[in-house]
Formats: structure tokens, sequence, C-alpha cells
């Protein structure tokens, strides 16, 4: 992979080596070898023994995970120039979201496995080698981006996150739906990448560095003639990163790319995909454009009014009915969602120390991350019985398959932030906490009003669960108790995600100790 | 007792209906199945509300009756570090009384439903969620975090909204829907206003608080977080306008729902103003107390007005929802001795709000006792043109039904009485700083609101329990009070007695809390 030895980092001068620390880049290099690794083994597999890849990608996120237990005191840092400045920091918030997002694509893979490759190659089916190859190297961009300490590395590893995700979404064969919704994703994301680079080139004409720190130092003395400049460029790559996080106005092109995407891709994208996207907004936000919180700062709180707004509406105006409604529901509450994400990161513009308010984001990415990809796995287990995923289909679900309904209700009421979801409940109020901390009293409203707002159609759904099944809709033949019978992968992955969500239902102090300390 | 066997206890009573609900879900043990599964899992919520009321008996029986106003019994660990939330509990002289009815009502509903489960869901979901809303309203009374207080404040919205949807009844998942919205409106924004107390003063420690009298807190930062957890609290209570889910979730509730909603559910609200507004933001109260006096008073004759509307012939009224009505009458008078800001109004509402339990409780069994046999609630298809004869057809049911009546319009020697007596009396010398021609005028209001009351009280009475001679006999024979509705109805009966007689036992406890808690005044 070339996102491991990013260009920036090399030293201009004559002193052509460089050490590198390969322990503080495990996390990183792990998955992309691996990537390589998967996509050659798929040549000399057999068809029957294709599923053995799945399950070698989840041990190598595994291990890729457990490799940042020794990193865990946050010192290394690597790719360092003589100037001064590392292009590759493993700190601790490289660390917590590197397991978020090793974690999550770990969690991607287990629901994976059932829909990948295999004995079969229908229509519905993906080819095994190319899918876990993509998949791993995405997540290796997304890896690296949180350790980036530069703009250039920064947006080399956006785009390595981003471009497998566009093969993945329409990597379903014969299926337009899908390969549309790959279009709308790939030229959203393109622009977005274009926009982002002109403001990234504003900036370094008005700093001269790329250096995350050395930018935030240019910028407090910017000469005059090139003020306006640096403005625009700050500007613009908040735009751009607006873009790639789906952030109202530019959100437009999530329901449809979920909707279309197979399953544990739409999965991936709003976990993962976010997660990815966040850091890198961070990054730029507190650490490169500090000296212009006046400019951030309220535009980030408006954006975050936006998003929650119009992602609480959209997915209130899901009717039941729809076919792939379940999705859609989760593309919209992901919009929502990723509203209140940006709360926290708004208060921190007028905060004195932003790297507290940037650990609740954090936070709240965590219990996100867990409870969004469980109800992912709740949804990926009905669709194999019934294929449409309406809303509908959940109707006495609690009746059929009590384990699943049981977990799939847990996972909405915490996404709604109610008891017995007390984690979600925490995780609101670590954001409302920031907001009223830092005068941001009008955003705390907006963000109360949009919790009702969402209760709506989280509750809506929840209570379909434990409705009654409609008269004479049951009546399980032969097909459909072979379907029924339940993938181990995805078990795994949903007694994973409720055995993670209870356990910090009851210590909240788990990921909510993020949101004390100090990540950067 | 000593303080650390307490501290057990009052853990023990909080902690065991959670154990319970998920207890419920499980199969049941070899040994334990009983006749059939939902029969099993009835017992079990029998068992293990009982097992609560009888620890809150132990806790109000170890409790030192010599030092209500102190903290008793307390646990103190640190939960959440990062939010500065500790797991504080504790009981007091206000709180005690409330814990003992909330475990004695959810004991008695799980007591009817053993015998009488309404219809629409399973056993097994019926007795986890009304064992989680023990839980919550528990908790309520017992946790001195500010946070944890909006925790139980948010438990208990789940499991009343699904049963109301599952096992109500008419426009059921509307009017569920619309009680959850509400209140969660209201309590997110009472959020926003507790999380302005916690990081202005620095903790969320309700003794601390208490003590501290707002002495930490800016005016204005004391009227912005009145305003909004007072707009929280009295959408729970209710106060009129924002009253108005309260109609529909007690029509459309089942029993068991509608007793412990208006039992204890509204309870919550009245208590968070009496612990936390009161004593943490003195000098924000005592600038929107007249505007809470004049909403009240508006309440009190509002709910008596619509009740009137309703009691009367041929305007198709339903009972329960004539009773919810009456409740923001009621809850009117504990918000306007609340308002008074002295001893005895606040005396009073807390007075007011254990015999608004007790009776309103007693209220909706017998209403839901009257709708199972005519298989209607509707007034006038019940009491046709010349009543409906009770006192013939079901003497027994009939008389209680009179008892409860007369015992929620006021009538001296019975538990409605002291509250609202109390309430006006300290509404009439309102403290310090209170307008007194203001509140005299909501006194007058509100005296003649008891006239309504007992107007739409009366109306009720005649109209269900009298009637003429062929009505009363009239067959089928209808069934009167069965031995399982007398257990699940005495006890309630026989406290509103006692609290009548001798209202000293429950006002001992709670005037040296609510001194040592308005000590600022």
């Amino acid at each position: 992979m070339a996102a491991a030895t990013p260009p920036a980092a090399l030293p201009q001068a004559a002193a052509l080596t460089q050490s590198v620390d390969w322990v503080a880049l495990t996390p990183v290099v792990i998955p992309a070898a691996l990537a390589v690794a998967v996509l050659v083994a798929d040549l000399f597999l057999p068809r029957g023994r294709k599923v053995l890849l799945g399950w070698l990608s989840a041990a190598g996120l595994l291990a890729a995970a457990l490799t940042l237990i020794p990193l865990r005191d946050g010192h290394r840092s690597t790719f360092c120039q003589k100037a001064g400045g590392c292009s590759y920091a493993a700190d601790h918030f490289t660390l917590v979201v590197q397991a978020l997002v090793l974690g999550g694509a770990l969690l991607t893979v287990l629901l994976s496995i059932s829909a990948v490759g295999g004995t079969d190659e229908g229509a519905g089916r993906m080819p095994a080698g190319e899918y876990w190859f993509l998949l791993l190297s995405s997540a290796a961009g997304a890896a690296l981006l949180p350790a980036s300490r530069d703009l250039a590395t920064l947006i080399v590893a956006l785009e390595v996150t981003t471009l497998p995700a566009f093969a993945l979404v329409g990597l379903r064969r014969e299926d337009r739906l899908s390969s549309e919704a790959a279009l709308k994703f790939f030229l959203t994301s393109v622009t977005a990448t274009a926009v982002s680079l002109l403001g990234i080139s504003f900036v370094y004409a008005a700093t001269g560095t790329l250096n995350l720190s050395q930018v935030a130092a240019g910028l407090t003395h910017t000469p005059d003639q090139l003020h306006t400049l640096a403005k625009a460029g700050v500007a613009l790559t908040l735009v751009g990163f607006a873009f790639k996080l789906a952030v109202a106005p530019f959100h437009f092109w999530v329901p449809d790319t979920y909707a279309g995407a197979p399953l544990p891709v739409a999965a991936y994208l709003s976990v993962v995909g976010k997660a990815a996207g966040f850091s890198g907004l961070i990054l730029v936000t507190v650490v490169a454009f500090r000296p212009y919180t006046h400019v951030w700062g309220p535009a980030i709180g408006v954006l975050a009014a936006l998003t929650m707004t119009v992602g609480n509406v959209g997915a209130l105006r899901q009717r039941p009915g729809v076919p792939r409604g379940a999705v859609r529901l989760l593309a919209w509450s992901s919009i929502g969602q990723a509203g209140y994400l940006l709360v926290p990161m708004a208060a921190a513009a007028s905060a004195g120390d932003p790297a507290h308010e940037i650990g609740t984001t954090v936070a709240y990415a965590l219990m996100y991350a867990v409870v969004n990809l469980g109800a992912f796995a709740a949804v990926a287990l009905v669709e194999r019985t019934a294929p449409h995923s309406r809303l509908a289909d959940y109707r006495g679900l609690y009746a059929r398959r009590p384990a699943a309904a049981l977990a799939l209700a847990f996972f909405l009421l915490c996404l709604a932030g109610l008891p017995p979801g007390v984690i979600g409940l925490f995780a609101k109020v670590a954001v409302f906490s920031s907001a009223v901390g830092e005068q941001h009293g009008w955003l705390a409203v907006i963000m109360a009003v949009n919790v009702v707002v969402a209760l709506v159609y989280y509750l809506r759904w929840t209570a379909l669960l434990f409705a009654r099944a409609p008269e004479g809709a049951q009546a399980p033949d032969a097909a459909g108790a072979a379907a029924a019978r339940t993938p181990l992968a995805l078990t795994a992955a949903l007694a994973l995600t409720a055995a993670a969500g209870v356990a910090l239902s009851g210590a909240p102090q788990l990921v909510l100790r993020y949101a004390q300390g100090t990540l950067l | 007792m000593n303080d650390t066997a307490l501290q057990y206890v009052l853990a023990a009573t909080v902690a065991l209906p959670l154990l319970g609900a998920a207890g419920a879900l499980l199969p049941a043990p070899p040994g334990l199945r009983g006749r059939s599964p939902d029969q099993a899992v009835l017992r079990h919520g029998v068992t293990v509300t009982g097992a609560v009321l009888i620890l809150a008996i132990v806790l109000a029986a170890g409790f030192d009756h010599d030092h209500p106003a102190r903290m008793q019994g307390t646990t103190d660990l640190s939960w959440i570090p990062a939010l500065r939330i500790h797991l504080h509990l504790g009981v007091d002289g206000i709180s005690l009384p409330l814990l003992v009815l909330t475990a004695l009502l959810t004991f008695l509903c799980a007591l009817y439903s053993y015998f009488h489960l309404p219809a629409g869901g399973s056993a097994k979901s019926f007795v986890a969620l009304l064992l989680l809303l023990e839980t919550g309203t528990l908790a309520t009374f017992a946790v001195l975090d500010l946070m944890l207080f909006f925790l139980a404040f948010e438990t208990v919205l789940i499991p009343m909204y699904f049963l109301i949807a599952r096992w109500g009844g008419g426009d059921r998942e509307r009017s569920a829907l619309r009680f959850i919205v509400y209140t969660l409106l209201g309590s997110v924004v009472m959020l926003l206003g507790l999380l302005l107390i916690g990081i202005k003063a620095g903790t969320f420690d309700m003794v601390a608080l208490a003590t501290d009298n707002g002495s930490h807190l800016g005016h204005s930062t004391q009227l912005i977080a009145v305003l909004a957890i007072g707009l929280g609290l009295a959408v729970k209570a209710p106060m009129w306008p924002l009253h108005s889910w309260l109609p529909d979730a007690h029509t459309a509730a089942p029993t068991a729902g509608s007793v412990l909603l208006a039992g204890v559910l509204l309870k919550m609200g009245t208590y968070g103003l009496v612990r936390i507004v009161l004593p943490d933001t003195p000098d924000g109260i005592q600038t929107f107390a007249p505007y809470l006096a004049a909403f009240a008073v508006v309440g009190i004759v509002y709910g008596s007005l619509a009740c009137l509307q309703l009691a009367r012939q041929g305007n198709g009224g339903d009972l329960k929802r004539l009773i919810a009505y009456s409740s923001v009458g009621h809850m009117g008078f504990v918000l306007l001795g609340i308002a008074s800001l002295n001893p005895t109004g606040v005396n009073g509402a807390l007075f007011a709000n254990i015999a608004h339990g007790l009776i309103t409780g007693l209220l909706f069994f017998l209403v839901g006792a009257v709708k199972d046999r005519y298989g209607s609630s509707d007034l006038d298809q019940l009491a046709g043109r010349t009543g409906a004869a009770l006192y013939g057809r079901a003497p027994r049911l009939g008389g209680l039904l009179a008892f409860a009546a007369v015992a929620s319009l006021g009538l001296p020697g019975l538990a409605g009485f002291w509250g609202e007596m109390l309430a006006m009396f300290g509404s009439f010398d309102p403290a310090a700083g209170l307008s007194r021609p203001a509140y005299l005028t909501f006194t007058a209001v509100a005296a003649f609101g008891t006239l309504l009351t007992a107007g739409y009280l009366l109306t009720v009475v005649r109209r269900i329990c009298m009637g003429d001679k062929d009505t009363a006999e009239l067959t089928p024979a209808l069934p009167d009070v069965r031995g399982y509705e007398f257990a699940a109805w005495t006890p309630l009966a026989a406290l509103t007695v006692v609290a009548g007689l001798w209202p000293a036992a429950l006002l001992g406890l709670t005037d040296p809390a609510v001194r040592s808690l308005l000590g600022g005044h």
C-alpha cells in the first residue's frame, strides 16, 4: 500500500535514510499487507474454501487491533522531519480511533462472511477475493487517517479509505441500484476531494507548510495580502470534508448509497467511514486551523444543527412499506447522529481546552459504532428471511426471534438515548454537557428537540418489533427454515455488539472516560 | 437499625425490581413453573413486588424517625467520573412516604393483574415492564444525584409507553406516543437545566446543592435553570396548560397503568420541584413562584370545569377521562402548595401528593372494575337516564366508589382533606417576598375549586351509585367485589382513613425535612 509511506514525509534533504518506527505503524500495516495476501490467496483457493478468506481477514483485523495494546502509552511518532513535526503520530486520539476503525471493520467482516463468496456465486453474491481486498484496503486507510499529522497524508489516507468503498458499493453484480449508488457516491466524493485539494493548496500557499501544527503556527501570522487566501483555503478544506461526512446540505447521496450498497458495506460506511471522516475533520479544525476558530466554530455549529434536523426529519418521513426501508431509516438516522457528533466540535471552538470537547465526540462515536453496527447486524439477520427489508417485515419479530428482537430494540433505544439504553443516554448527556458548558445553549436546545423527534421513529420501529404478527403470515416452509438458520458469523456479530452495549450501559465510564481525558 | 443495614435495604429496594424484570424474561426454573408459564411469571411479579414492599416497610421501620431531615441509609459510589456522576442513594422524610407508596401501589397492581391480566400481550412482558417501571419510580425518589435523577426519570418512559400501547384500550398507540413525546420533550429540557446547575455549581450532588442553597449560582443562571427544570417537571406533574397528554394516556391505559400513572408517576414531577428546584435555586423559584401558583389555580378550576362538563348527562363523558381531569385539579393544589414557598404549603403539597396517590389509585381501580363489569366506562351508557344504581346492583362496589369519591373531594377525616387545606393555608400567608394580595386571590380561586370538585364528584356518585328500583333489580346480577379486588383495594381505603385521622404521622416526617430544604427562606 502506498499509504504506508506518504510522500510528504520523505526528507527533502540528501539524508535519504530515515528510521521508521514499524511498531507504531503495525495497526495500519497489518490490514494493508493482509489485503494483498488475501487477493493473492484468492487465486489459489478452491471455490468451496473461499469462506476461509473471510475468517482470515477477521483474524488479521483482530491481530491489528491487538497490536494497539503495546502502543497504549501513546508517545510514539514516526516519519519525522529534521525541521520538527512528524507525519505519523500514535497518540491517544489515534489509538482510540484506530481501535474504533479496526473493531468496526472486524464486525463488518463478520456481517459479510455469509453474504460473500462461498459455493454459489449467484446474483446477490459478491466475489470473495476482491471484496476482502477492498474492505481491508479501506480499513487500512481509515486506520492511517487519525494518525496523519500533515495535510497530504490526511488526503491520501482519506482517498485510500473512500476509493475502495466506491467499488464495494457497486460490487453486487447485475444490480442496477447498486451501480447507480456507486456512481452517485463516486461523483460526490471526487468533487469533495477536488474542493479539499484546492483548499489545501491555498493553505499551503499562505503558510508554506503542510504539517498540521506548523500550519497552525503559520496561520497566526500570515502576511496581510494572503489573509483572504488563507481564509478561503480553510473554508474550502472544510467544505470538502463536509461533503465526505455527509453533513447537510451535502447529505443527499447517503440514503440512496446505503440502500443500494450491500448491507455490510452500508454498515461499514455508516461507522468506519464516518469515524474516518470525523477524525480528519477534528485534526484539520482543532489542530491545523486552530487560529481560525472564529471562522469554523460557528460554521460547524450551524452545520450540526442543520445536519441533525435534516437527518431526523428524513428518518421520520420513512414509511413502513418501502423496500429497503430499514436501511434507509438507518441511513437517515446516521445523518442525524452525525449532527450530534459535530456538537462538541462546535463547542471546542470556544473552549479553553478543545481536547476535552473532542474527547466527547470520540466517546459518542464509540457508543454509536457499537450500537449502530449491532442494529445493522440485526437488520442483516432479518434480511435473510425478508429480502425486501421493509420496515413492515419487522412486525412481530419478537414472537419469531426473541433474542434478535430484544437486541435490536436495545440498540434502537441506545440510539434514541432512552433507558434501558443507558450508554446512549449518557453519551447524549456528555454531548449536551459540552454544549451547555461552552455557552452553546441554542445548539443544546435544537439538539433537545431533535432527540425528541428521533425518539418517534426509533420508538415506532421498536414498537413494531413487539406488535402482534399479521394473521397467518408465518408458515415457515422448508426454504424459510433453511434461511432462518443463522450463520455463526452473524450470531457472533450480534452477540458481540449486544454484550458490548450492555457492558457499556453498566459501566459507561469505559467510553466516557475519553470525554474527560486529554486526547490530542 | 443502624445506618449500614438501612443502606443495604435501600439499595436492595431499588435494585430488586430491576433484577426481577430481567428474571421475568428468562424461563422459569424447575419447581417454580406453576400451572402455566403465564401463571408462573405473574406469580413472579407478585413475589418480587411483595418483597420490595416488605423491604420498603423495613426501611420505614428502620428509619430514624427522630431525625427525618437527615439523609439516612446513604450510599455514595463514584459511577461515571467523566461526568462526575455518583451512585448516590439516600432517604429522608420527604422521600420515605413516596417510596412506600410506590412499593405499595406496584404490589397491589401486580396482585390485581395476577387475577385479572388485561388482554393485549404476553404476561411475561407485562411483568417485566411493570418491574422496570417500579425500578424507575423507586430510583427517582431514592437517588441524590441530578444525573441519576434524570436517568430514573427517563427509565419510566419506555415501560409506561408499552403498558399503554400494548395493554390499553381505545386510541392506545396514539395516546402512548403522545405521552412519551410530551414527557421526553419536557425531560430533555429539564436535562439542560440540570446540566446548567451542575456545571455552574461544579457538582451534581443534590445534598451538597441543597446545603449551598444556590449560593454558587448567579441570579440569571438560576432563572434559566428554574425555567428549564420547571418546564420538564411541570409536564410530568402535570401543570395546566401542559397537561394535555394526561387525559388521553389515562383513558387508554389499562387499570394497572392508570393506577401507577396517577398514583406514582405524577408525583415524580412535584417531588422534583421540592427536592431540586426549591433548595437548589431559591432565587429563581422566588421569581417564578407567583406564575407557578397562577397556573396551578387555573389548573384547579380548569380540571374541575372539565370534570363537570364530562359528568353532565348527554355529554358522553368517559369515567376514566373524568378522573384524569380531576388529577389535573388535585395536582394543582400540590403545585399551589409548593409555590407558596413556606413550610406549611410545601408540607401540604407533600401530604396531598400521598393522599392523591392513595385516593386516585383507588378510584382508578374501581373505575377499571366498573369498566370490566359493564364493558364500557362511558358515563351515559353506564348511567342511562336514571342512574346505574350500583348501590343496589353491587352494594360493596358502589359503597367503595362513593367512599373514594368523597375522599377525593376532601371530606374532613379522610386523606384528601389535609393536603389541600394546608396547601391553601400556605398560600394564604406565602413566604416573605411574595405578593400577598396575589396569593390571597389564588387562595380564593382554589377554594372555589374545591366547591366545583365537590360538585362533579357528587354528580358522579349520584349517577353511578344511585338509580331507580328497576335498574337495581336488572338481571343478570352484577358480580360484587371479588376477593382479590378486596385484597387490592382495602389497603388503599384503610390508609386513606388512617392518613385522614392521623395526619401527624406523615407531617411529622415531612416537616423537619421541608424546613431544612427551605433553609434559605
